[in-house]
């Protein structure tokens, strides 16, 4: 069926909604697609695609959707027929079909985990077990229409999903933040007061209705300074090798917190697994390029909200022990903790933010020293939930 | 492709556009929805909309977005100074609200007696939320004016283009209501045309090696702003006026005309002596 098309499309990450695929629908009865597959293709690609960096996914599933009949560019008459037909079928049940389609997916996940328990042995056919042929929601080469595939061919291309590659991943909301759902979240970072050395140039409205009427009516203007955010912010990012994984959503984080102009100063230091004597002014983290930790507390006042991005996760006398600087020739006499400590009894309004997976916490390499700074900064998961709790505890402080 | 031939559009015969570009103009056109442009600078995006506008024999209205443009602006200002300034001195009709009502660039194109071309340039300069203020007024080509009850509505539907230079996401309800088409960067064959517009006149060879380098720069993905249409042009202009050898192009002089910032002269730099770059999050 056409419309497994557009789950196709949602399956490769593609955001497409209703809403666009009406539109699609309604331009195939216009026939802009040219009757050729070329035309269908750019105008699926124009409706349905909306950011360059979708393409490829598009692309991917284009081909994966359209493979064997892309030699024949000349749709017949029938096809278009039964397209267009179809779309006056569709209509009854389209609002809802998504989102029991997701629920149905997360149903469909806890009773396949379910159902793995109580199995014990191969099965072929039937409509409840999992295994191949059949019409149960489990397995492979069968014939349900929502189902999860087990390993094999998907031969009637009607499992939405295929087991463990988790293409699904990018329906969750708390999966990966984009750069403009970090922006949404630092604009919250606000607290305006009146800046004083600035020129009275917004209209005060207030003001002026009460100027005016002590002026007997005729207008009397009044002018006030426009205010501004107060915010100071500093980040610390982790350059550890460990963070590599999570580089691209540091990337993210890093891009929008530079690019937000409203803070009155934004300052941004990098280090290595730990705070030390030294915080990097460059991401290399190379000798020299840095600042004494110890100039950063007594030049950067505690009106600075101070945010750590960091897996906390490292050898125990990393944290613990003097000399636990990992960087060879860098012995420290100040373990990385009491850094952490003064730091976070200094600046009162501190979070951490670390990328590893919030269930993964408990369970990670450097588990322990995760949890003994989580108990020093309030530490929250790089997740739109996390990103908000960790903003709103930013502005309330302690 | 579309029934009626008069409101397709082909190009014009200042603006070649590729068939892919065409299909999305005629699809937005036809399905009455905002057409998104988004490319990198210099590929034409502004330029498209006076193309379509002249191809189909239409008046352009331009409304040119600024980090402090607010969607109001579009639809309509009401004028409160100047109606109390007259209040008091007695200029105008002050009993009439109306003429204190000043159109804005939106307004203006619902309000023309023919169809128009819209063109919203740069509107991922404004604020973050600006694009969805506009949802409304853009789905519905209408919008209430509050000081006087009166509905505006669109006399015809203007052909709506906005483009973007992705500084800022913008919002997936604003996305979802758009036809979106990306102005791919002109790849060699393409560039050696542009190029012939401006240098008619320069020496094949010099060409080639300047491309070849060109694009080799352009490949690296670790550079913040890459090389443009107008860097390439200027950096040509460099090469023929100091008269550098052709064997001497492939070692990038006059490397400031093309990396315009200091990150980037700082990164290829590094590159040229060691190989590798350490500067990871630039």
């Amino acid at each position: 069926m056409f419309e497994l098309f557009f789950y196709l499309l949602r399956s490769y990450g593609l955001k497409v909604s209703l809403n666009e695929w009406m539109a699609l629908m309604e331009a195939l009865e216009q026939e802009l697609a040219c009757s050729s597959l070329t035309g269908f293709y750019r105008l699926c690609k124009a409706v349905l695609v909306k950011s360059e960096a979708d393409m490829d996914q598009f692309d991917l599933a284009f081909i994966a959707y359209f493979r064997g009949i892309e030699h024949r560019d000349q749709f017949n008459d029938a096809f278009w027929k039964w397209l267009s037909e179809d779309v006056k079928v569709r209509d009854i049940n389209d609002k809802s079909m998504l989102d029991d389609y997701l629920l149905e997916l997360e149903e469909l996940q806890k009773r396949f985990e379910e159902r793995k328990k109580e199995q014990k042995e191969r099965h072929d056919g039937g409509n409840y077990w999992i295994g191949t042929g059949g019409t149960s929601t489990m397995g492979h080469s069968g014939y349900h229409e929502r189902g999860i595939r087990v390993g094999g061919e998907s031969r009637q291309k009607t499992a939405v999903q295929i087991a463990g590659e988790r293409n699904f991943m990018d329906f969750r909301q708390d999966h990966m933040l984009s750069i403009r759902s970090f922006q949404m979240a630092f604009r919250k970072l606000r607290q305006y007061a009146a800046n004083t050395n600035l020129k009275r140039s917004e209209l005060d409205i207030d003001e002026t209705v009460k100027k005016t009427g002590d002026n007997a009516g005729l207008l009397s203007l009044a002018w006030k300074r426009p205010r501004r955010n107060t915010v100071k912010l500093m980040v610390l990012f982790d350059c550890d090798g460990s963070m590599l994984p999570y580089n691209r959503i540091c990337r993210r984080l890093f891009q929008s917190v530079s690019k937000s102009n409203h803070f009155q100063d934004l300052k941004i230091y990098y280090f290595h697994n730990c705070v030390y004597d030294h915080l990097y002014t460059s991401p290399a983290c190379q000798r020299g390029e840095w600042v004494d930790t110890e100039w950063v507390l007594k030049n950067l006042n505690r009106e600075y909200r101070l945010i750590i991005v960091g897996d906390a996760a490292m050898a125990s006398s990393e944290l613990m022990a003097k000399g636990g600087n990992a960087v060879i020739g860098m012995y420290n006499e100040i373990p990385g903790i009491a850094w952490l400590n003064r730091m976070r009894k200094f600046y009162e309004k501190s979070i951490w933010f670390n990328p590893v997976p919030e269930e993964k916490w408990q369970t990670v390499y450097g588990n322990q020293t995760l949890q003994i700074i989580r108990e020093i900064f309030p530490m929250y998961g790089l997740t739109l939930n996390g990103l908000e709790a960790g903003i709103k505890k930013l502005m309330a402080g302690h | 492709m579309i029934k009626d031939w008069q409101s397709q559009f082909n190009g014009s015969k200042d603006y070649i556009v590729s068939a892919e570009l065409r299909d999305a103009v005629n699809i937005s056109i036809a399905l009455k929805k905002p057409l998104l442009i988004k490319g990198e600078p210099g590929t034409g995006k502004t330029m498209l909309a006076e193309a379509i506008a002249s191809a189909l024999e239409k008046n352009l209205i331009i409304w040119n977005i600024k980090s402090t443009t607010k969607a109001q602006e579009g639809l309509y200002l009401y004028d409160t100074v100047q109606r109390l300034y007259d209040s008091q001195f007695g200029d105008g009709d002050v009993k009439d609200i109306r003429g204190y009502i000043k159109l804005g660039k939106l307004g203006e194109a619902f309000l023309a007696d023919d169809q128009t071309v819209l063109l919203i340039d740069e509107i991922d300069k404004a604020d973050l939320e600006f694009p969805n203020d506009l949802l409304w007024e853009l789905d519905r080509m209408e919008f209430y004016i509050n000081e006087t009850k009166e509905t505006v509505r669109a006399k015809h539907r203007p052909i709506v283009i906005i483009t973007s230079n992705a500084e800022k996401e913008l919002p997936d309800a604003f996305l979802r209501r758009c036809i979106f088409h990306y102005i791919e960067f002109p790849g060699p064959d393409k560039m050696t045309e542009i190029v012939d517009v401006h240098f008619p006149n320069l020496c094949e060879k010099i060409l080639d090696q300047a491309l070849e380098a060109f694009y080799r720069l352009r490949d690296r993905n670790d550079l913040q702003k890459k090389p443009g249409t107008s860097e390439l042009l200027d950096w040509l202009q460099a090469l023929t006026l100091s008269g550098i050898p052709v064997a001497r192009i492939k070692e990038l002089p006059f490397l400031g005309v093309l990396l315009k910032k200091n990150q980037d002269m700082d990164t290829f730099t590094e590159v040229q002596e060691k190989g590798y770059s350490t500067k990871r999050w630039v």
